[in-house]
């Protein structure tokens, strides 16, 4: 027995270059750095416009962390996730112009809908497999999509206008775009942080165990059921509070915001960048979101160009752009004559 | 001794086919029992039916004093079963650790609140995790990498995992499924020292085996089983005199010959 023989981790690429690169993206801080950079961004570029396709990437980022928990971690297919952003966005808004209350004051409230939501959508369908959970879950979505329609609360087609702004405390107000943007960032950074801690949990392995192997996972011990439905409320209460930054930077949401391309939208992201890797779910949701912006120059023809490089990158990286490796440090060197206790007091922690 | 695992009168039927039929016996405390039969005999539905895949049509099991007929696999594993798979059912996209980490499922040590915070109870509870299943690796004898995706390793490597991943769940009573298909001859006699570590450490075992050889030398009692009925029950050499064996398994004079030997190999 030799673990010194397997001492080396992840396979590389030959090559210093290469070496240097996947060094680089396996970095332990590299989170940090993206959130330095999201937080200077705005000295480079600071216009009205800018803010606004910042911010509104940010808020995706965040839509698609919470759908790496279902589809990435859990493999569950959800082609209506855009509904519990939805009900994040509408149980924000309904709540404050009721009753006058600062956007913020709303988020007890919108934890309670959207995670009925990932239970009244979850409970019942998560008995189905993927073709199936996938067709419900299509029809989840624009069922709520439609509810919202066609309810006087919802506001019906023309929606909720007048939303406060997330920083509204009676008669103070920030309105500046900037302001809005750092604390979009700050929340969507905590909930990407979250979302990845929580794939190298215990739940996020139990998770991983059902995508892998439902049957292997059962009889391991692992509710498969509680577990699956723990995905979904998850996933819910991301997308809810995706919802309520969305509801806060428009001032103004309606049924169209919620149509399903949005859904897929955000699943193209999760599949692009790679499932199951939150780094690379980040980066797939900066390319969906920034790319037709940096297209704008071919007017018409940008959705053409963003479609045909979205089907380029899928046939040169077809587990998205950046996969999940699927390795991890094997045991530091071990002596024959220690015992495994001693050997694990030495190893400390490992992952 | 005391009983671990009662089954009494077990049956399920698939349509009209009795796959199992009145399967009754008991596993004491730290012993070894195979259950042996020629293919299509109704072993492993028998697994499925005790480990909860299979809703029994009839009969009961009782493990631990607790009855566990018709439960879910999940709350069945939490009683105190762990099982094998015929086929390897592992998780091939994880790592070796990741797959052993999967029997300790139930060792809780952290919340999501925990995991979210990196709490020091995280951080414990991560490391024992991983000691843990460094632990059961070396118990089996894994000389593998540890670290890389199981999908990776050689047939004889993923089976040693899948036991050190059922060994994680420090149950009483193991179920084996054919452990010892598609294994070399030292990898047999590894497989059987094992089994006894195994039973040493005060999990008995029950397990599916088509290799005559090791099935012999090791189990203390054979369940023989043929066309969902339990056909004779008793000591190795009680087992290989019974003419209802024999006949099982080489068939009557005037008929052909079917399955494998008593003491061949499958």
């Amino acid at each position: 027995m030799s673990g010194s023989t397997f001492k080396s981790q992840a396979p590389r690429r030959t090559g210093p270059a290469a070496a240097w690169v996947s060094g680089l993206l396996e970095n332990k801080y590299l989170g940090w750095i993206a959130l330095a950079a999201a937080l200077l961004a705005p000295l480079l570029t600071a216009s009205p416009y800018s803010l606004n396709v910042m911010t509104t990437a940010a808020i995706f980022v965040m839509l698609a962390a919470g759908l790496n928990i279902v589809v990435g971690y859990c493999g569950l297919l959800d082609l209506g996730y855009i509904a519990f952003m939805a009900v994040g966005a509408y149980t924000a808004g309904i709540v404050s112009k009721a009753f006058e209350l600062p956007l913020l004051f709303t988020i007890p409230a919108v934890l309670v809908m959207t995670i009925l939501a990932g239970l009244i959508i979850g409970a019942p369908t998560l008995r189905l497999r993927s073709d199936y959970l996938a067709i419900v879950t299509l029809g989840f979505g624009e069922i709520t999509r439609i509810t919202a329609n066609n309810l006087s609360v919802t506001g019906g087609p023309s929606g909720i206008y007048g939303i406060p702004k997330l920083l509204t405390f009676g008669d103070f107000s920030v309105h500046s775009p900037a302001v809005f943007y750092y604390v979009t960032i700050l929340i969507v950074a905590f909930f990407v942080l979250a979302s990845a801690r929580l794939g190298k949990s215990r739940l996020g392995r139990a998770w991983r165990f059902v995508r892998e192997d439902e049957d292997a996972a059962e009889a391991m011990g692992i509710h498969t059921y509680k577990v699956k439905l723990m995905a979904y409320i998850f996933g819910a209460v991301w997308g809810g509070f995706a919802g309520v930054l969305f509801a806060s930077h428009l001032t103004a949401i309606s049924p169209k915001s919620f149509i399903f391309l949005q859904s897929a939208l955000v699943l193209m992201a999760v599949v692009l960048g790679g499932m199951g890797n939150m780094r690379g779910v980040v980066v797939g949701a900066l390319v969906i979101s920034l790319l037709p912006e940096l297209l704008r120059d071919l007017s018409e023809y940008r959705y053409l160009a963003f479609g045909l490089l979205l089907v380029v990158a899928m046939v040169f990286r077809p587990k998205g752009l950046w996969p999940a490796h699927g390795h991890e440090e094997e045991r530091k060197k071990k002596e024959p004559e220690q015992t495994a206790v001693d050997a694990a007091v030495s190893r400390g922690e490992s992952r | 001794m005391s009983v671990v695992l009662g089954v009494n009168d077990l049956q399920i039927a698939f349509g009209g086919v009795k796959a199992v039929d009145g399967l009754t016996f008991d596993v004491h405390e730290k012993e070894i029992i195979a259950v042996i039969g020629p293919n299509g005999a109704g072993k492993t539905s028998a697994f499925n039916c005790i480990t909860g895949f299979y809703k029994p049509t009839g009969g009961a099991v009782v493990m631990d004093g607790i009855d566990i007929t018709g439960k879910r696999p999940a709350d069945i594993a939490a009683v105190g079963v762990a099982r094998t798979f015929q086929n390897l059912r592992l998780f091939n996209d994880l790592t070796v650790l990741d797959n052993v980490r999967a029997g300790m499922h139930l060792n809780r040590g952290q919340s999501w609140v925990d995991a979210i915070f990196h709490s020091p109870r995280f951080k414990r509870s991560e490391a024992a995790y991983t000691e843990e299943a460094h632990y059961w690796l070396d118990f089996v004898n894994f000389e593998g990498p540890r670290g890389v995706p199981i999908a990776n390793l050689s047939y004889g490597q993923q089976k040693q995992v899948e036991i050190s991943r059922a060994l994680a769940r420090k149950s009483k009573l193991l179920l084996l499924d054919e452990p010892a298909a598609g294994l070399n001859y030292t990898e047999k006699q590894n497989l059987l020292e094992l089994c006894r570590r195994i039973r040493d450490l005060g999990t008995s075992i029950v397990l599916i085996e088509h290799d005559m050889g090791l099935v012999m030398e090791l189990s203390e009692r054979i369940v023989v089983m043929n066309f969902g009925r339990e056909i004779a029950e008793g000591t190795p050499a009680e087992v290989k005199a019974n003419p209802a064996v024999i006949e099982a398994y080489l068939g009557k004079n005037d008929e052909e010959d079917e399955e494998v030997g008593i003491d061949g190999n499958a």
